[in-house]
């Protein structure tokens, strides 16, 4: 636990929108331990997308070094890439992400597939991991019959399925009312308490306060880096 | 690393979730294969059919008549040749020419036969013993007449099976006698059936009578005693046929005193027919085929079609996936078989479609069936194959979808 889960050095990020050269990322430097609970925070335009994606090896960055769980980023391919992301990190999206065929167990079952998990032993981590989240009754449900705090539980438990060392959460509460985003917050708490290194993407400042540590960006740079004074209310449904 | 199993269900989810779409996607295929699969059938039954009929005239055979066909100057047509065969040309190619099996020279012409009241106007032939071994002839019933009958032109026939059936519709034909140009004949034997040759003839609408008593009784009256109107001759084998018939058209040269091209007979050689009726069946067949080729080819179209719209549709879904830790090679393989499982159900489907149409279409044109368990294998095969090619494209574009973007996409 004493190496840092994720070093980023310098990274930098450009796109090239006709003439224009964008710097989505301008050297951003930072590190999170193991078991560090992380809100990056700013407005849209600010960056936090783009680590986003890059944080969860869906982009690379051009520039800059970023390590995370030992695996240079920067040095992987698509197949490296891909195990990257089926291994070592796991996903929460705003809009859940569910595919609306297949029943929430099934939807959790799918990144052990491209594990290469055999159907027996995936569909008792799956069963275990639902359980986990609080759906052990709604296994098979298709996710139209789930309400949408349900449906993140459900993405919630298909992110930890096959034990990621990181959570990667992009606005996990934005598309839930205020209560049942509450208890999803909760239930990353929870989480993290546990050991899960997650990393919660927002511009909610409010939802930002969950977190431990706060990262505020703004035209690709980090401005603001701090520890969050813990308010007893985030801890009051655990 | 996906396993197959899971490749597998996963196509089989995508199809089953829009099966409508998915049945009207394979139709293409399946109309494509089963109008391959009937057309190569029905083209192979009518070539089966032709070299049958060919065949029936009888295997290894060289027919020499009179006059020629080859006039390179203008039409030169049998007529002025009716005559120039004799006896003696069908004598010098069995004692001369090597490789000979049979020679049957014949007489032809065509006469009023009346039994019973009845009367049918049928082919009659003048033939030796010979003629029966030159043609693949069999008697079935009865017997045909020997040599000495031939000699002494006696009133024997023998008929075919077509003859028979007409004069003799409810008695046996055998004992019985026939009238020809006012003669009398007895029936000897009734000929094995042949069936029509290629070119539509009724080979059993026929009357077989000796030689000599044709000549002397009923088509002889005017012309010379010593012609005849066809020479059969038959080699040992297939591979001495031509030199055969190298041999034959020099002696007859030799005999006639002609030169090449102004031959007044010619050699016909059933072997070479044959080939040419075969050559003609299976540019047919291949025509056919070709012509529905096209219509897969459609299919597959429509497959690609189908597989980009569904790609397109499923933009966030691959996206998902990917972010889950599908590698390209993984939605390649997935929306490849696909395409593959959809073509090869339709190829599937498609083939026993085309087998029921072939044989529905060779019932109705009289034709024998012939479906080769090659060209069904092959069906599937190239269905397969369309499914492949067409589903390539879609899968590649999904394969290659930036994940970022896909799952930008409402």
């Amino acid at each position: 636990m004493h190496a840092p889960l994720i070093e980023a050095h310098h990274l930098v990020k450009l796109y090239t929108m006709g003439e224009e050269t964008v710097h989505a990322l301008d050297g951003v430097s930072f590190s999170i331990p193991r078991g560090g609970y992380c809100a990056i925070v700013g407005p849209s335009g600010s960056g936090k997308s783009t680590l986003m994606n890059i944080l969860g090896g869906l982009d690379t960055p051009t520039h800059g070094r970023l390590v995370i769980d030992g695996a240079d980023i920067g040095a992987l391919d698509d197949e490296g890439l891909a195990r990257f992301r089926n291994r070592t990190v796991g996903f929460v999206f705003q809009s859940f992400n569910l595919l609306p065929r297949m029943t929430a167990l099934e939807n959790v079952e799918l990144p052990l597939i491209y594990a290469g998990v055999d159907a027996k032993q995936r569909r008792a981590q799956a069963e275990q991991l639902l359980a986990r989240v609080g759906l052990a009754e709604r296994m098979s449900h298709k996710p139209t019959q789930l309400s949408g705090g349900q449906q993140q539980r459900v993405a919630i438990a298909r992110a930890l399925a096959g034990k990621p060392a990181l959570l990667l959460a992009d606005e996990p509460t934005g598309a839930l009312d205020t209560r049942t985003g509450q208890e999803i917050l909760a239930l990353f708490n929870e989480l993290n308490r546990e050991g899960a290194t997650i990393v919660l993407v927002t511009h909610d400042v409010e939802v930002a306060a969950a977190a431990n540590r706060t990262i505020e960006m703004r035209d690709g740079r980090i401005v603001a880096d701090h520890a969050n004074e813990r308010t007893p209310r985030h801890d009051a449904h655990v | 690393m996906m396993r197959t199993s899971d490749l597998v269900a996963s196509a089989a989810r995508a199809l089953r979730a829009n099966p409508m779409r998915s049945a009207l996607t394979a139709l293409g295929v399946i109309i494509g294969v089963a109008s391959v699969v009937a057309m190569v059938a029905l083209g192979s039954g009518a070539q089966a059919q032709v070299e049958r009929s060919i065949a029936s005239l009888g295997s290894n055979l060289l027919i020499v008549v009179p006059g020629s066909f080859r006039g390179a100057g203008g039409v030169r047509g049998q007529a002025g040749g009716w005559d120039s065969l004799t006896l003696d040309d069908a004598n010098a190619i069995a004692a001369q020419v090597e490789g000979v099996l049979v020679v049957a020279p014949s007489q032809r012409s065509r006469a009023q036969v009346i039994a019973n009241g009845l009367n049918w106007n049928a082919q009659v032939e003048g033939v030796t013993p010979a003629y029966l071994t030159a043609r693949d002839w069999e008697i079935a019933e009865g017997r045909f007449f020997d040599e000495t009958e031939e000699r002494q032109a006696r009133r024997v026939v023998v008929l075919g099976a077509t003859v028979a059936r007409e004069l003799f519709p409810n008695v046996d034909p055998i004992g019985e006698t026939v009238r020809i140009n006012g003669g009398a004949f007895e029936v000897i034997g009734i000929l094995e059936s042949k069936g029509q040759t290629g070119f539509g003839m009724d080979q059993d609408d026929v009357v077989l009578a000796p030689f000599t008593t044709v000549k002397r009784r009923i088509s002889g009256r005017n012309r010379r005693a010593d012609t005849v109107s066809q020479i059969s001759v038959k080699a040992v084998s297939e591979d001495v046929l031509r030199q055969v018939e190298e041999d034959v058209t020099d002696l007859l040269r030799q005999r006639h005193r002609t030169r090449e091209g102004e031959d007044d007979f010619t050699v016909q050689n059933l072997s070479s027919i044959t080939e040419t009726a075969q050559q003609t069946t299976q540019v047919f067949t291949y025509l056919l085929g070709g012509i529905s080729a096209v219509s897969l080819l459609v299919g597959g179209i429509g497959i690609m079609n189908i597989m980009l719209v569904s790609v397109t549709e499923r933009t966030r879904e691959i996206g998902l996936r990917k972010a889950l830790g599908a590698r390209q090679a993984d939605i390649l393989h997935q929306f490849g078989l696909e395409a593959v499982a959809l073509s090869v159900a339709g190829g599937a489907i498609g083939l026993v479609l085309g087998v029921l149409g072939a044989w529905l279409m060779t019932s109705l044109f009289n034709l024998p069936l012939v479906i080769a368990p090659q060209n069904a294998i092959m069906a599937i095969a190239f269905a397969g194959l369309v499914g492949v090619l067409f589903g390539a494209y879609p899968a590649w574009r999904a394969a290659k979808l930036d994940p970022i973007e896909a799952l930008r996409r409402e």
